[in-house]
């Protein structure tokens, strides 16, 4: 089932917390809706949901329109942070909950209800504990529970509200690709909200960057981590560095280094700052054509990559410079601490800036 | 072994208690605490222990077939009667009112919702002598409705309409003052759940909502009951004394009382003391299952 968005706004008091958004999410995809707090991304997915009204705009589901549409009639499936199971039932009665309350006529029989449920627990790994109340479970058992539950509808769509924000980072790690599996498995069209870029990242078929109410990118993981459309995405994706310069007709100075800008040839004279993944700025000790001079202030070398702190010998300003390089590299280049090192940006995206200086 | 294990403890405790005088940081000296909960228990000696036992004792005191007579002559037991009507109409229709504001006021936003709180409390907060008269203002016979009641022949003051009117007054904070809190701890995520799974209004009410405050709720009517049964000011003003009628049982005390039949007096009273016992020990037991929910609540 394909969910689309279009124009969505929603207001909080004062507050956009939605403006101007439309989405298409494929059928059978999982896409992650990624965002520090209050960038709407919650609120894209209530709205989606139907647990929220939104003041302007239209939901549509496989085409059909399903704005008005209430909640109980969307065949949903939506997971909560904070689980949300049903505090007074066993884990049975839980996954059970939303086949007992249908209809008598569209009511499984008990023998059904008793089999689709064990099923389903299975499914989460969770069998054993079907006649525990929620409060006996751990957090992450808890809201495999949850999934269960969600899933036991037989949901055409999943919506997850930062499913494992509230878990310990080992739990989170496991049923981020247990997730990834059993959608996988399931393919189910799956809808999911986070703050942290590498679960996005890693999880998800497609990735949606949000900030202030708006979509700043939508596209693959590699995409949006690679070729960030806007300086937002960069700085909230990953590490970055600043280089500030100037652009004019397809030419780029930056901190003294020339170079092509070619998807800026309408520029006249225009500020700007080049964002440098760490992994992309070359290091070496001898001066080899342009390149920037700066000196070594930290090293971190735990694990395979080794992350540097450099400060720049010309700038005024001593913003550190993170860079990264393989343990083979640092061996090879034997770098202590206070050493003269030569940086040149391999790769960076050029964005004017907003506020001219 | 178990002694072994006893003996092993002793060892270990003994240099930290009496050489090296170790005691917590946050400790009061001894006489600190001896004196505070010597005060404490005088206190509740004097104030409590004392008048509850002679109430007792005074009642008896005549003997048990004076006792007997006095809480079975029929002006007792219409008083018995009144009060029981009075608490069982009161407290459901409480229980209905607390619930419904607790939910309205716990689970939605709304234009003056903290108006709506403030009004709960309002009984609270008025002296009952003030809530009765209230009422003799709007239906007594000089009040606003007063002349209209009259032609109709419908008596609310001075009868039991009036005392049931007072009684619903005085308590309807307990319920919805009791709900109101938990309800906002639990917030609406499982309500929220349940609808998207397909529940409707009732099933989520009836299924989620509810037994998740039963406790809550059976604690706040206990509460409330207690305080329809033994309620004086309000139902005194509304009341109009009339015995065999319109008395409750606290106004059969006073009259009693008044009339220095004190045997009879402490023997009614016993049953209001005996009351209070029964809700407290139904609230002790209530509040143990009420906490250990609780400790559920914020595992979750």
């Amino acid at each position: 089932m394909s969910i689309e968005v279009r124009n969505l706004s929603k207001q909080f008091g004062t507050f956009a917390a939605l403006r101007d958004v439309s989405l298409k999410v494929h059928s059978g995809e999982l896409l992650a809706l990624l965002g520090p707090s209050g960038s709407g991304k919650t609120t894209l997915l209530r709205v989606i949901a139907g647990l929220e009204a939104a003041d302007t705009g239209q939901i549509l589901f496989q085409g059909g329109d399903a704005t008005s549409q209430h909640v109980r009639d969307r065949h949903v499936g939506f997971v909560f942070q904070h689980y949300a199971l049903f505090r007074n039932m066993t884990i049975f009665e839980n996954v059970a909950f939303g086949l007992r309350v249908r209809a008598k006529a569209f009511r499984p029989t008990e023998a059904e209800i008793s089999n689709r449920v064990h099923r389903l627990l299975k499914l989460v790994q969770l069998d054993w504990l079907a006649d525990r109340h929620p409060h006996q479970l751990s957090g992450g058992q808890r809201q495999r529970v949850a999934l269960a539950r969600a899933l036991a509808v037989e949901p055409t769509v999943l919506l997850l509200d930062e499913p494992f924000g509230a878990l310990d980072a080992k739990v989170r790690k496991e049923l981020r690709s247990w997730l990834r599996r059993l959608h996988d498995d399931m393919q189910i069209t799956s809808v999911f909200v986070t703050h942290d870029q590498e679960e996005a990242l890693e999880v998800a078929d497609r990735v949606v960057v949000m900030n202030e109410g708006c979509i700043e990118q939508i596209g693959t993981p590699d995409e949006v981590y690679e070729r960030p459309a806007s300086p937002f995405v960069y700085e909230f994706l990953g590490k970055v560095n600043l280089f500030h310069g100037r652009l004019h007709r397809g030419r780029a100075w930056i901190d003294g280094l020339e170079v092509d800008a070619p998807e800026h040839t309408e520029a006249e004279n225009l500020a700007a700052v080049a964002y440098v993944r760490p992994h992309d700025i070359h290091i070496d000790r001898m001066i080899h054509g342009g390149a920037l001079p700066a000196r070594v202030f930290h090293i971190l070398s735990v694990g395979p990559i080794v992350r540097l702190e450099l400060i720049r010998d010309d700038s005024e300003d001593k913003e550190l410079i993170q860079v990264e390089i393989t343990k083979e590299r640092f061996r090879e280049l034997q770098l202590v601490r206070g050493d003269q090192v030569f940086i040149k940006p391999s790769r960076f995206d050029l964005f004017p800036s907003q506020v001219v200086h | 072994m178990l002694l072994h294990e006893d003996t092993s403890v002793t060892t270990i405790s003994l240099p930290l208690a009496t050489g090296l005088h170790r005691k917590g940081a946050t400790d009061e000296p001894a006489w600190v605490r001896r004196t505070l909960i010597g005060v404490a228990l005088i206190f509740l000696t004097l104030f409590l222990f004392v008048p509850l036992i002679s109430v007792f004792y005074e009642a008896l005191k005549k003997g048990t077939d004076v006792y007997l007579a006095a809480i079975t002559e029929p002006d007792a037991v219409d008083a018995i009667k009144l009060t029981l009507i009075a608490a069982a109409i009161a407290v459901p229709l409480n229980l209905i009112f607390g619930l419904a504001a607790a939910w309205a006021i716990a689970k939605f936003e709304f234009r003056g919702k903290n108006l709506l709180i403030t009004l709960i409390d309002l009984p609270f907060s008025v002296s009952p002598v003030v809530s009765g008269l209230i009422y003799v203002l709007i239906f007594g016979l000089q009040g606003w409705l007063g002349p209209w009641l009259a032609e109709n022949d419908i008596k609310i003051i001075f009868a039991v309409p009036g005392i049931v009117l007072a009684t619903i007054f005085v308590t309807v904070p307990f319920i919805a003052r009791e709900l109101i809190p938990l309800m906002q701890a639990q917030g609406t995520e499982e309500e929220e759940a349940a609808v998207v799974l397909g529940a409707n209004g009732w099933q989520t009410f009836f299924r989620i909502t509810l037994p998740n405050v039963k406790w809550g709720l059976l604690y706040g009517t206990i509460l409330c009951n207690a305080r329809a049964m033994g309620e004086f000011g309000a139902v005194s003003v509304v009341s109009g004394h009339i015995r065999g009628s319109t008395n409750t049982l606290p106004l059969h005390v006073e009259i009693l009382y008044n009339e220095y039949n004190f045997a009879a007096a402490f023997a009614v009273a016993s049953l209001l003391a005996l009351l209070a016992l029964v809700t407290l020990a139904l609230k002790t037991f209530v509040e143990s299952k009420n906490r250990w929910h609780e400790g559920e609540l914020n595992e979750h």
